[in-house]
């Protein structure tokens, strides 16, 4: 009897969180904070916790499958997915970001290499009329 | 800046040279006055840039910020390609090199004898130059990799002493690796079938400064870069028909 009030108790935690992860997420993508883009995968992985947690025969089941025990864990392993996930998303977008960040600079450089060349050749630049 | 026969371009990355750009770039001059030179000034906190800009002989571009010294190299590359140098040549910051020695570099591209000559420090030469044991160990795990890889045997893998031919430079321009990128850098080259060459130069300890691989970096470069060459390995044949980056 203790046991079945344990798992309903992480079952009421875990749909709590989910639900007020859901929420987070989207009103900081609603208030534009975070990216639709980056926020997809959020919100699909707390959508998954969400029905795992309330759906039990689905999580027994899934449980059953990967071989755990106690089929609470097994919203413990989604959630370790989850965020795999996320931040394996978060290292390719940061890559993408040091790639062009370094492009930029690159071309800063250049340019203002090129302005200091043509200003050498062309006097002062003056923008007052 | 405009076309001249076999135009030569000297890149010469530095970060925090205080000390020793300015002696690099009279060396650079009095060597040869018709080599333009360009200083890549990655982010110093000294007075590097203002140093360089200050001798008047010397293209300088200043980084806002640090952006390692492969990025610095090519964005030589990316100068030299846009203002169609013949050669480029790499030069380090720090006064380890000898300008007169750029002249045996520039022999084997004048001469077409390859795409990339590099100046090592161990060609045809025992292994004599002072370093520590460390660093021995990865000079010849580089050596015996990279050989491996390219099946060329390359006995100066971390050099940056190097001369490139238009058809190096426009490929690096568009694919140069961002930090510890000389090993790698061989590896990309080979594996796109430009001809490597190497040819014995002497190396001065430093001048000033202080190197920027020592200690405990030295085993996080060698792992960093050990990873690169592989990847590098691995990869697909570049296509050479590249979009033409526009600056």
């Amino acid at each position: 009897m203790n046991n079945v009030f344990n798992a309903n108790r992480i079952q009421y935690i875990a749909v709590a969180c989910s639900i007020i992860l859901l929420i987070i997420i989207f009103e900081l993508t609603r208030k534009k904070k975070i990216r639709e883009e980056y926020s997809i995968l959020w919100l699909v992985s707390c959508f998954i916790f969400l029905i795992f947690s309330i759906w039990r025969e689905g999580l027994d089941f899934f449980a059953n499958v990967v071989g755990i025990e106690y089929p609470p864990s097994a919203l413990f392993l989604i959630f370790v997915l989850a965020i795999f996930l996320i931040l394996i998303q978060f290292s390719i977008i940061i890559s993408k970001l040091t790639e062009q960040n370094k492009n930029l600079t690159q071309e800063i450089g250049l340019l203002k290499l090129e302005i200091t060349e043509i200003k050498k050749k062309m006097g002062k630049v003056n923008f007052r009329k | 800046m405009k076309k001249k026969s076999n135009s030569v371009l000297v890149i010469v990355p530095a970060y925090n040279e205080s000390q020793n750009i300015v002696n690099v770039i009279k060396c650079l001059k009095k060597e040869n006055s018709d080599w333009d030179i360009i200083v890549i000034n990655d982010g110093s906190i000294d007075n590097t840039g203002e140093l360089a800009e200050s001798t008047g002989k010397a293209f300088v571009i200043n980084f806002p910020h640090k952006l390692g010294i492969g990025s610095s190299v090519q964005t030589g590359f990316k100068f030299a390609e846009e203002y169609n140098y013949d050669i480029a040549i790499q030069f380090d910051g720090d006064g380890q090199h000898k300008a007169c020695e750029i002249n045996r570099l520039l022999e084997i591209i004048e001469k077409h004898e390859a795409d990339v000559a590099i100046g090592s420090r161990f060609y045809k030469k025992p292994f004599i130059f002072k370093t520590t044991v460390l660093r021995y160990i990865g000079i010849r795990i580089f050596e015996i990799v990279n050989s491996i890889l390219i099946k060329q045997k390359i006995t100066d893998n971390t050099s940056g002493f190097r001369a490139y031919n238009q058809k190096a430079i426009n490929f690096l321009a568009e694919y140069y690796p961002s930090d510890y990128p000389e090993p790698e850098a061989v590896i990309l080259l080979g594996k796109n079938g430009f001809r490597i060459k190497e040819v014995y130069t002497e190396m001065q300890q430093r001048q000033g400064g202080i190197s920027s691989i020592s200690g405990f970096k030295t085993v996080y470069y060698m792992i960093k870069v050990l990873l690169s060459v592989f990847l590098t390995f691995t990869r697909p044949k570049i296509n050479k028909n590249v979009q033409k980056n526009i600056i």
